[in-house]
């Protein structure tokens, strides 16, 4: 299913100075533990769904554990990779959408314009890793959540596609910090929510065009993968594969 | 050629005691079954305003299936209306005789069934009062649709094709018209002699009205083909499993002329009962249908084996699992369904001579037109039910506002027509004439 197809060292960007943002996450130290899912949904203001929207397939979660069994029970291993989205290189979610609302930016980013969705969710179609999320009504949040939405997130309505941005609001502060102290944008200066969250340091976020970056370290080891990558669309976002 | 019918005598009198008699009052019946259409057209309606309203979540689609009933029905309809101008220009083209108290009928499919399929594609958008933003019009942001997206180019095919469509029904019913216009009083005249746009029936006009139609019949034929393909490409662009195949554009024109034969069958019969014109839609002309239903059947059946024998035979996993959904897992009873409705039913009863008779070609129209619809079901759903990746495969469920609207369609096509067989006598006279004085 995993297949590194593309080097970490073919990521370029057209210009020395842009990053190209990318990921790589450790499956020997994830446990599993959804902390990233919480994090995200806290820092993205993502809405929650009720019980019965999530058994109908409704929930809406920009980063979700999937779980893969081996064997058979009682001899049985579960094997955990948090997918989410991958901000392909070659993203197949581009090209379809009728009114870009979704396109790649300068950094290498998959980005979505809420403003811009009329919700013909051909997007989330063509997406491999089914990793698009659609507002099915206007958000809603359980009483005391909606107290706590993040300013630096717009709120989107009903009707609209969105997906993890690898947050791209931490991105803009990093950046913006780093201009006001007018030095560079280091490598663990910005870090998802995701990344932040995970107890395991089982997620690397940065600059894959920085060879020294912690993500191109991992990114570059043996069992570094990439999730459908023999489908062409040169994610961004790298596996480290369980090692036993 | 004249207009004024006193002066007319035998079969070009009697063309227009039976044609033009369906178009003088309202029976019981017909305005019975006109409130019962409209009752369920308003109940569609109802519930697409409950759809914008409360949100599209109120429809049964989730993830990962995120188009659903309503994808299915826009390429279903986009098919039926292939019945028409197809098929009429077609025989136009090839000049084939027994064309003539057919075309109309199958043109007025055409353009209601594009009516209907094309307020799909918006019935189905997330922000429908948004839908403007997929045309290219000038706007003070400089803003673009995208025109590398196929959802760009189905737009634009189903434009290019309901607009030439309208015109093509439009143009053989011009003489018609006139005559209407000299035959009714008051108000009724002057709208027909409005519509008929100064039709005197001069050599000039009639040689003009020869060549805009001819040149019509080929245009509409390259654009009938053209408009089922880019349909076929909001599928075949995309990389999803099964749909990522190079065999959909003809395979979608064939499946949308064969289910628009099965449709304009059905109307003709339709048309033959109620409004007795079994003396133009003979039998002849349902047994010929009937030879181009069977025709189409086999080129179906060819297609739809090299289309599963590839997937099969390439043995590729992540096809493998929508694949092995469709023939024998979860919607393994819709597919052998419509192998059964598309292939064995009308090859059985329309291949074997002595089976074809009215009442089986009646019955293999039914039986292609459920097939079609089944088929446009197993092409839209089990690829995205049965996606990439495992972990993210799920289920569908149609709710009660997709089954209503779909319903509604349905009715609404009835509905129109009636309506259309009202105010328009649906064999083109002026045709038959010709066809009188020639023989």
């Amino acid at each position: 299913m995993s297949e590194q197809l593309v080097p970490v060292s073919e990521i370029q960007s057209t210009d020395d100075n842009v990053p190209r943002w990318g990921m790589a996450i450790d499956l020997d130290r994830c446990t599993g533990c959804e902390a990233c899912v919480v994090a995200c949904h806290v820092e993205n203001n993502i809405p929650v769904a009720t019980e019965d929207e999530a058994a109908m397939g409704r929930s809406s979660h920009w980063i979700r554990i999937d779980r893969y069994y081996e064997g058979t029970f009682p001899d049985i291993k579960v094997k955990y990779r948090p997918v989410l989205c991958q901000q392909c290189d070659d993203a197949p979610c581009e090209p379809v959408c009728p009114v870009y609302a979704t396109y790649q930016n300068a950094e290498g980013l998959n980005v979505q314009v809420y403003n811009r969705c009329v919700g013909t969710r051909y997007c989330a179609n063509n997406c491999p890793y089914q990793v698009r999320v659609f507002n099915w009504f206007d958000p809603e949040w359980p009483e005391p959540l909606e107290l706590q939405l993040n300013p630096d997130v717009s709120v989107r309505p009903g009707g609209v596609m969105e997906k993890c941005t690898f947050c791209v609001q931490r991105i803009q502060r990093g950046k913006l910090d780093a201009q006001a102290e007018d030095r560079k944008v280091g490598d663990g200066d910005i870090q998802p929510a995701c990344v932040q969250g995970c107890p395991a340091e089982a997620m690397a976020f940065g600059d894959l065009t920085d060879p020294e970056s912690k993500v191109s370290q991992w990114a570059g080891v043996g069992r570094s993968t990439q999730l459908l990558g023999e489908l062409g669309t040169k994610p961004k976002v790298f596996y480290l594969e369980k090692s036993d | 050629m004249t207009t004024l019918a006193t002066t007319l005598n035998g079969p070009h009198r009697r063309v227009r005691e039976d044609v033009l008699h369906p178009l003088e009052g309202l029976s019981f019946w017909y305005l019975a079954s006109a409130a019962f259409f409209s009752a369920l057209v308003v109940w569609a309606l109802f519930a697409w305003g409950c759809q914008i309203f409360l949100g599209i979540g109120v429809a049964g689609i989730r993830r990962p299936v995120f188009w659903g009933l309503y994808i299915v029905n826009f390429v279903f309809w986009i098919g039926i209306s292939h019945a028409g101008t197809l098929i009429s220009a077609i025989l136009r083209l090839t000049d084939a005789g027994w064309r003539k108290p057919v075309t109309r009928a199958a043109e007025a499919i055409t353009v209601f069934a594009l009516m209907i399929g094309g307020m799909f594609p918006l019935i189905h958008l997330g922000r429908v009062w948004l839908f403007y933003w997929l045309i290219p019009y000038p706007n003070d942001r400089l803003l673009w649709p995208n025109f590398r997206s196929p959802l760009v180019w189905d737009m634009t095919a189903i434009f290019t094709y309901i607009t030439g469509s309208v015109l093509y029904l439009y143009l053989p019913l011009i003489p018609d018209l006139a005559e209407m216009a000299s035959r009714s009083q008051g108000w009724k005249s002057r709208v027909y002699r409005l519509l008929s746009i100064g039709w005197t029936g001069s050599d000039r006009q009639w040689h003009s009205l020869e060549r805009a139609m001819k040149l019509m019949a080929a245009m509409i034929l390259a654009v009938a083909v053209s408009v089922h393909s880019v349909v076929s490409y909001d599928f075949s662009m995309s990389i999803a499993p099964m749909w990522h195949s190079t065999i959909f554009a003809p395979y979608f024109v064939a499946g949308a002329i064969f289910s628009g034969i099965a449709a304009l069958i059905l109307v003709m019969f339709a048309l033959r009962k109620f409004l007795n014109l079994g003396r133009y839609l003979r039998p002849v002309h349902f047994h010929n249908l009937s030879k181009l239903l069977l025709l189409m059947c086999l080129v179906w059946l060819y297609f739809s084996a090299s289309e599963h024998l590839t997937v099969w035979y390439g043995n590729e996993h992540i096809e493998m699992a929508v694949f092995n959904a469709r023939v024998h897992g979860e919607y393994a009873p819709y597919f052998w369904l419509m192998v059964a409705c598309n292939f064995l039913i009308p090859f059985i009863l329309l291949g074997i001579r002595r089976l074809r008779t009215l009442g089986t070609i009646a019955v293999s129209s039914v039986a292609v037109l459920i097939g079609m619809w089944l088929e446009r079901f197993l092409i839209v759903i089990p690829t995205l039910s049965y996606s990439a990746l495992p972990a993210a495969w799920g289920p569908y469920e149609a709710s009660w506002v997709e089954l209503s609207i779909t319903a509604g369609t349905f009715a609404a096509m009835a509905l129109f027509y009636m309506i259309f067989a009202k105010i328009f006598p649906i064999i083109a006279i002026w045709e038959y004439d010709e066809d009188v004085s020639a023989s």
